[in-house]
């Protein structure tokens, strides 16, 4: 059994570990990748002692720092429940079973999906969840990018530059993104702007022929090859089934990062913590695992 | 190592530089194919994984989709 398991690996996971490490514990962390958001990070500029550095590159060097302590790190495992039961912490994985006295959930957050038909079928054939990655692949191509706020603003912007003609399939009534971000985007011949319009499925045949939206209670099909889902993030918190959340689906903690059940710590973008920045989420990883290790110094 | 290794990649994709560093850590030779400006690599690459998504690894003919550290290690016999 062992005495901490650290659920994800971005800033508050790697921050946990690290501190964790420090107090030799005998601890496991699981994720399903190293580095979190962090990794796709633009520029950074407000984490303390770099006045400038890119998203991966500060994910590499948190890495860096983990694995100068040669952790146990379950890469590429998911999981899926988290269960207490006679001072003893369950985690259910898609690869396995482990025990241990205390955990620190610090699964940070993921793309929003649409929730429609077709979604899981064409994903990666067509529907991508990272413009900056896929985008590439549709040069000359009609694709649609599903949001209205920054991120889908962003999508559409880059996509400008390389695909053939852009719907921005907006769900409100009006764009919410930046001003400067939205004048550009309204300005370029090559983006329509439907608002008020929602998806409803993903068409395809092997890979995506097209989308049905429904907008004024119509509904019709729209031919495109590629779908760009940027409608915001979303907790990875379901696999706690038993700790109380908030309204977003965000894990309750107190300044100790305690949750409502005892030995259960969580950390960073998976709680409910005012701020969703690098620098808080390392700091709060850090506070889970002394929390932690006190934890079991009381409880031994 | 004899084991030909082919990725293919787009510059702003984290998973690819996080693929390509991992190739160059533990030492794997490989040819990198970048899909955001050559067309017909990535036509190939659409062709080989049957997808559209970024990075796909060739080794020796087993086609890799995403970054799997595991999977990677036992294709090259790392």
């Amino acid at each position: 059994m062992f005495d901490l398991i650290i659920i994800g690996a971005g800033p508050a996971g790697i921050t946990a570990s690290v501190y964790a490490a420090r107090k030799k514990m005998n601890f496991l962390v699981i994720t399903k990748d190293v580095g979190g958001q962090a990794a796709w990070s633009g520029d950074i500029e407000n984490y303390t002692g770099y006045q400038f550095i890119s998203g991966p590159e500060l994910a590499a060097k948190f890495e860096e720092h983990m694995q100068k302590y040669g952790i146990e790190l379950k890469e590429n495992e998911e999981v899926l429940e988290l269960r207490r039961k006679d001072n003893v912490v369950w985690v259910k994985t898609d690869k396995g079973t482990y025990e241990a006295k205390t955990v620190v959930i610090a699964s940070g957050k993921r793309s929003r999906e649409l929730g429609v038909p077709g979604e899981a079928e064409f994903k990666n054939r067509g529907l991508t969840y990272c413009a900056t990655c896929d985008g590439p692949l549709f040069s000359e191509k009609d694709v649609a990018v599903i949001g209205g706020g920054n991120s889908a603003l962003d999508a559409a912007l880059q996509l400008i530059k390389i695909a053939k003609h852009i719907y921005l399939i907006n769900i409100t009534s009006a764009l919410t993104g930046d001003a400067i971000m939205r004048e550009k985007v309204s300005e370029s011949k090559k983006v329509s702007i439907l608002n008020s319009t929602q998806v409803t499925a993903v068409l395809g045949d092997r890979m995506v022929s097209g989308i049905k939206i429904r907008r004024q209670e119509k509904e019709e099909t729209l031919p495109v090859q590629g779908v760009f889902v940027e409608i915001g993030l979303i907790p990875s918190s379901e696999f706690a089934k038993e700790l109380e959340k908030n309204e977003l689906g965000e894990i309750r903690v107190n300044c100790r990062n305690e949750t409502n059940i005892p030995g259960i710590f969580a950390a960073g973008d998976v709680t409910e913590v005012p701020e969703k920045q690098i620098i808080v989420a390392g700091g709060e990883g850090a506070k889970a695992a002394l929390g932690a290790f006190r934890y079991l110094a009381q409880h031994k | 190592m004899d084991k030909k290794v082919m990725i293919y990649s787009t510059p702003g994709c984290p998973f690819c530089n996080m693929a390509k560093k991992f190739l160059k850590d533990n030492n794997v030779d490989f040819e990198d194919s970048d899909v955001s400006t050559d067309r017909t690599k990535a036509q190939e690459m659409i062709q080989k994984s049957g997808q559209m998504a970024v990075p796909v690894l060739d080794i020796n003919g087993e086609i890799i989709v995403g970054f799997d550290k595991e999977k990677i290690r036992k294709a090259v016999g790392l």
